[in-house]
Order: structure tokens, then C-alpha cells, then sequence
């Protein structure tokens, strides 16, 4: 088995939603240090307040604030904090109904340590220093042995409420490319292109993708292809890409390697773009250190017929 | 219902930590190939495919679309994918059995948890609002749950382990941790290392068949005689921890509680021999006795469970396939399958599963 390929992986998504009324009144609220419920048809207050009553899915609407302390429903004891959570010390995870409340509200709860909290524990918010309109407006919970705080009479009408909100969410992965892709890519490593050939249909498949689309099974003998090719269909790309320095016009072009059965995509060099034409017979260029060819340009070959490729369009 | 349909094979990988050297298609295919291979159908067969998988778990967009290549999906079959465990791949395909336009169906599922933090990966799954800006991660939530019902008087810590030990006494050779196994220390308290799931890849398939064709496919095929599933309320602080109704109600409508099949009409007591539960946490088979009303008689989790192996969307599939290879053995006559999804148990499958009389 030859050396498992790898690289970094990061996906990172600044996700941007709009809140609903509800949503955005009680998010607005916490940005001016209140705590707002929703009250449903049937008396409940529901902290955090959603716009649909979960059981009986009645649109909910009338707002009412409750008190910034409360009693701990349930915990559990963190002690090595992961990225993005509340606090960087060792906390407790809490689920706290509010005073005011009948139901709870999850959230980190700052304590030294797992003998200093428990179900019933009495605790009040800590709110962040800054405040923008997000559930981390609470900072944390803390113990608080007070008594119960009035909640002021707020409906949750506030100046220049806060209408959405921008939730930044980053995974790191390793990636691995499988069997097939690292045989392709360590042959790629030295100038070379080598497909996979189907046992059932006996189609070539560059680059592999480990199993034949038609029959579903393993293609497993490797076939190097190429290095000519030969252009199928093209298109003239006349838009810049970011972060890519290429001029336009230049033409994207699907290749067959000879041998092959499923045309690639790569860029035509060597020839203005106005002169590329289905049929031109062309040649990977390689840069040094790149493990991908830089483009493909014509090899001086007459233009293949179109019956030799028009099946692979 | 006016078809029968039964589940006529079953086929599972290895659940391994890691399958870093095979793309996910490459995973899938030998489970693919196997129970095609017990029913002696071919790709061409199949009336209509299925599957489940996260693109979150890999972080490959499309991840799905690349694995259809391996039940050879061109030119164009009829099929269909969600974004959730197998088991409900598997309740669209006995769905569209039911209507009549497929007799045959193959259902999959994969997961490949190891090329990403899959305790972090989870918590993209939680109300984007209120709950993933503070990113509690699976085994956080878990425990808070875990506490609930210990405060509640339901289980304690030595009761926790001993679960955990017992599922991974099992003999199933598929499994990714088996045989005595540390319980260790606290990964998020209460919860020890113990009390949580190994984190693995892994796949599954099963085929489905309807009346006579099932009958042909599989000398005793386990006939799904109700399967049903129900979601609770997203938010966790609405919901008791210490229960599971979105379970029992499930189990209602999948006729968990009725009488036998062959027995209406005859007494008898509405039970079942044999539950394969989808318990990724010990806490939570806890919970889903107590919604599903289990005895002592009842053999729960004999392939292990999910504490013996987890693979992301493929565990519950496994649950069903688990518990229909018993009856295609004759170790069951009848057969609970439960799958769940998202924190806490939140969403949760039950499937009833019968052989015919011996």
C-alpha cells in the first residue's frame, strides 16, 4: 500500500440569517441586558422564546421579560473546552430555567469546579462587556445565592433592533483522496497520467474515481494514458477569476487523452483563443514542482476526426 | 397497507477508527456488492435506490453523488438520497414499495467520521440561533441528558458502565470496540469514555423486497409489519431528558404494542424477543427501555449497539439490518428496530419486524 495522501482541510462558512420577530426581539434584548420570553396559548413562558409554540404550533407573539437569575435543571462537567464554546477555563454545561421561566435556556456556567455545581443550584447571567444582538451576549452563568431578581416590564420594544444575525462556523478536516485518486495523483507527481480500466465494460476512466458509473464495480487495473490528447468541446472564458493569474480571453477545453474513455478539463496554451477548434490534437506543459500540467497546448498534428471522438463528447 | 414487505439482506463493513487509505464509494462498495451477491440480483434489478449520508462528516460537498458511481448509476436509475441516517432512506424505500412502483430496493448508508473532528462536525446540526454559536459538542449534550436522568433517580454511574460493558460483550466480528474495554475517565461528566461511542467509518445496505419476491429472494424474510418515525421540539430546554415520547409514540404507530402478526385475534402478549436499539450513549438506552417499556425477557442489543460501533448515518441502517439477519437466522421470531437522530435522541425511527411462523 503506497503512502496514504493527506492535506488540510478547512471549510469555513460566515452564515448570514435573518431572524424573525421573536428571534430578533429577544436577541435585541440581551444586547441591552434583558431577557425576554414568549408567552403561549396556554400560559407557558418558553426562554428561549421561539415564534411557534413547539406543541401545539401556535404563532407566538406576546413577549414578556423574565429575570436575569435562575435554577440550574440539569449539568455537565467540562474540563477541557473545545474551540468556539463560552469560556477557555474549565466550565460547567448548564441548562437554566430562568426565574419566570418554564423552560430552560442552555448555556456555560463558570464555577471552579464540578463539587461547585448542581442540579437546583441558584445562578444569574454574566453578561459580555460587548454586546452586538447573539446568544453570546450572555457571557456565562455564575452562581448567585440573592434573592430573585424583578424582571423589568420589557415587550421587547427596542431602537434599532438588530434584524439578523452572522454565524461564523469553521471544521477543520483531513483530507484523503482514496485507492484510486493517490495512484493517479503520485503518477500525476511525475508527469504521467494513469487512468483505470473497467473489468465489466472495459472503459478507461481518467482521472479514476474508484468504481465504474455504469457497473458498479472496482475499476482496479491502471492504464496510463495520453500524453496527447485530443479537444472535444471548448469554451472561451472571458471573465477574470479571483486569485488566478491567467489573462483573458483564454480557452477552457475538454481533453480525451488518447486511451482514454471520459474527456478532462484543463487550459489550451500556445495558440490564440480564436484559433482553438474541436479536433485540435494537443500536449500536457508541466512546471516544475506542480503536480497538475500548467495547460495543454497544440502539438502540430492534423485535427483528429470527429468520428473518433464524437462518443466522447 | 395492502403489500407486505420485508427486508431480504443485509451486509455491514467493519467499523474501523479510520479508512483513511479508501474514498467513500471505494468504503461502500464490498457492502453494496454483498447484498446484492445474497439475493443473486444484479444492479439492473433493483426497482429503486436509497441512501443516507452527511457531506458535513468528510467535508466533501456531493460526497453522495460520487458513491452512487458504485451501485452503477448510469444511465440514470431511479433513486434518492437524504442527508440523515439509512433508516430513513429505508422508510422512503418501504414507502415507495408501498405504492407499488418498485418490487425491489436497495438501501445504503455511510459515514466517514475520521477526516474531521466529528464532536465538533455535530454541533453544526443545533439550532443556528440559540445553541451552535456556543458550540456544545455530541458527548456535552449527551451528558447534560445523562445527569437528568441520574438526578431523576433512573440510572446511576455503576449502572452506566454496566451497560456499556454488556453491549460490548458481544460477538459481532463487525464491531470497532468489543470484549473488556476500560471505562476510563470523564469525557464530559458524567459521562466516561466508557459511556460513549467509539468514533469510526463505516457502511451498510440492505435490500428490500415486496410479497412473493421477498419470499423468492430470502428463505425467511423479515417482514416490517409497521415502522414509523416522530421528531420532538428542537429545543432542548423544552423538552424531559428523562423521557423519550417522540420513541413511544413511534413504537405506537409501528404496532410495537400490538399482538403479533400470526397471533390477532388469538391472545397472546404483545412483546418482542429481540430490540436492536440506537443508543449511542448508555444513558440513552436508559431512556429508550423506559419509552419502549422493555423487560428483562426482551434481548436488547445483542450485535452490541452503537456503543460497540457507531458509524455516522450507517449505525441506525445497521440497527434494522441487525435485527432482520436474526430473523433471517431463525434467532428471532419478533423484532424491534429503533434508529435516532440529532441530540439527545431527538428524532427517533421504530421499525417492527416479524418472520414467518416456523
Amino acid at each position: 500500500m503506497p503512502e496514504v495522501l493527506k492535506a488540510p482541510l478547512v471549510v469555513e462558512f460566515p452564515f448570514t440569517r435573518s431572524l424573525g420577530p421573536v428571534q430578533s426581539a429577544f436577541l435585541t434584548g440581551l444586547r441591552e441586558r434583558v431577557v425576554l420570553g414568549v408567552r403561549t396559548t396556554d400560559g407557558r413562558t418558553l426562554v428561549p422564546p421561539v415564534e411557534y409554540d413547539p406543541v401545539t404550533a401556535d404563532e407566538l407573539r406576546d413577549l414578556v421579560e423574565v429575570a436575569p437569575t435562575g435554577t440550574v435543571t440539569t449539568w455537565a462537567w467540562n474540563h477541557a473546552p473545545r474551540r468556539g464554546q463560552p469560556l477557555d477555563t474549565p466550565f460547567a454545561w448548564v441548562l437554566v430555567r430562568l426565574d419566570g421561566a418554564d423552560t430552560a435556556l442552555l448555556h456555560a456556567l463558570d464555577v471552579p469546579g464540578p463539587d461547585a455545581v448542581r442540579t437546583g443550584a441558584r445562578v444569574r447571567i454574566r453578561w459580555a462587556a460587548e454586546r452586538s444582538g447573539a446568544i453570546t451576549d450572555i457571557a456565562c452563568f455564575e452562581p448567585y445565592d440573592g434573592e430573585p431578581v424583578r424582571p423589568g416590564g420589557s415587550t421587547g420594544e427596542f431602537a434599532d433592533p438588530v434584524t439578523g444575525i452572522v454565524a461564523a462556523a469553521r471544521l477543520d478536516y483531513t483530507y484523503t483522496p482514496g485507492r484510486a485518486q493517490t495512484a493517479y495523483l503520485d503518477a500525476l507527481a511525475e508527469h504521467r497520467a494513469v487512468g483505470e480500466r473497467c473489468p465489466s465494460c472495459r472503459k478507461v476512466y481518467v482521472p479514476p474515481r474508484g468504481a465504474c458509473p455504469t457497473c458498479g464495480v472496482a475499476t482496479t487495473e491502471r492504464v496510463e494514458v495520453g500524453p496527447g490528447g485530443t479537444v472535444t468541446t471548448f469554451c472561451i472564458v472571458n471573465i477574470k477569476a479571483k486569485n488566478l493569474d491567467i489573462e483573458v480571453p483564454y480557452v477552457y477545453a475538454h481533453i480525451a487523452l488518447d486511451g482514454a474513455d471520459l474527456a478532462l478539463h484543463g487550459r489550451i496554451g500556445g495558440i490564440p483563443y480564436d484559433q482553438v477548434r474541436m479536433g485540435l490534437r494537443v500536449e500536457p506543459v508541466w512546471t516544475p514542482g506542480a503536480r497538475h500540467p500548467d495547460h495543454y497546448r497544440p502539438t502540430g498534428e492534423p485535427d483528429a476526426d470527429y468520428d473518433t471522438y464524437k462518443e466522447l463528447l | 397497507m395492502t403489500r407486505e414487505i420485508a427486508v431480504v439482506a443485509f451486509a455491514q463493513t467493519d467499523t474501523l477508527r479510520t479508512t483513511e487509505e479508501h474514498s467513500e464509494v471505494e468504503m461502500l462498495m464490498p457492502v453494496l456488492h454483498a447484498v446484492l451477491d445474497q439475493t443473486g440480483l444484479k444492479t439492473a434489478d433493483i426497482g429503486f435506490t436509497c441512501s443516507g449520508s452527511s457531506d458535513y462528516l468528510a467535508g466533501r460537498a456531493f460526497s453522495f453523488t460520487l458513491a452512487l458511481d458504485g451501485v452503477g448509476a448510469w444511465p440514470p436509475i431511479s433513486e434518492s438520497h437524504v442527508e440523515m441516517d439509512g433508516a430513513w432512506a429505508l422508510y422512503e424505500a418501504w414507502t415507495k414499495l408501498l405504492t407499488g412502483d418498485a418490487d425491489t430496493a436497495l438501501v445504503y448508508s455511510y459515514g466517514k467520521s475520521s477526516p474531521g473532528s466529528l464532536r465538533d462536525v455535530l454541533t453544526r446540526q443545533l439550532d443556528p440561533y440559540y445553541v451552535a454559536p456556543l458550540w456544545p459538542d455530541s458527548v456535552a449534550l449527551a451528558a447534560l441528558q445523562a445527569q437528568a436522568l441520574i438526578d431523576a433517580g433512573d440510572t446511576d454511574e455503576p449502572a452506566l458502565a454496566a451497560i456499556a460493558a454488556r453491549c460490548r460483550a458481544t460477538d459481532n466480528p463487525h464491531a470497532q470496540l468489543r470484549g473488556e474495554v476500560p471505562h476510563g475517565d470523564y469525557r464530559v461528566r458524567p459521562l466516561r469514555t466508557g459511556d460513549c461511542p467509539p468514533i469510526g467509518d463505516g457502511a451498510a445496505a440492505v435490500i428490500l423486497a415486496a410479497g412473493e419476491r421477498a419470499r423468492e429472494l430470502c428463505p425467511r424474510p423479515a417482514w416490517i409489519r409497521g415502522i414509523d418515525h416522530r421528531i420532538e421540539a428542537h429545543s432542548l430546554g423544552v423538552r424531559d431528558l428523562t423521557d423519550s415520547p417522540s420513541t413511544r409514540l413511534a413504537a405506537e404507530r409501528a404496532g410495537a404494542f400490538e399482538l403479533p402478526h400470526g397471533l390477532k385475534g388469538m391472545g397472546g402478549t404483545p412483546t418482542v424477543d429481540t430490540a436492536e436499539l440506537h443508543a449511542p450513549f448508555t444513558a440513552q438506552e436508559v431512556v429508550l427501555r423506559k419509552a419502549l417499556g422493555l423487560g428483562d425477557e426482551v434481548r436488547v442489543n445483542p450485535s452490541g449497539g452503537a456503543l460497540a460501533a457507531n458509524p455516522m448515518m450507517a449505525a441506525g441502517l445497521t440497527r434494522i439490518g441487525e435485527a432482520a439477519a436474526r430473523i433471517h437466522r431463525g434467532e428471532s421470531d419478533r423484532a424491534l428496530a429503533h434508529a435516532t437522530s440529532g441530540p439527545c435522541l431527538q428524532q427517533n425511527l421504530v421499525a417492527v419486524l416479524e418472520g414467518d411462523p416456523r
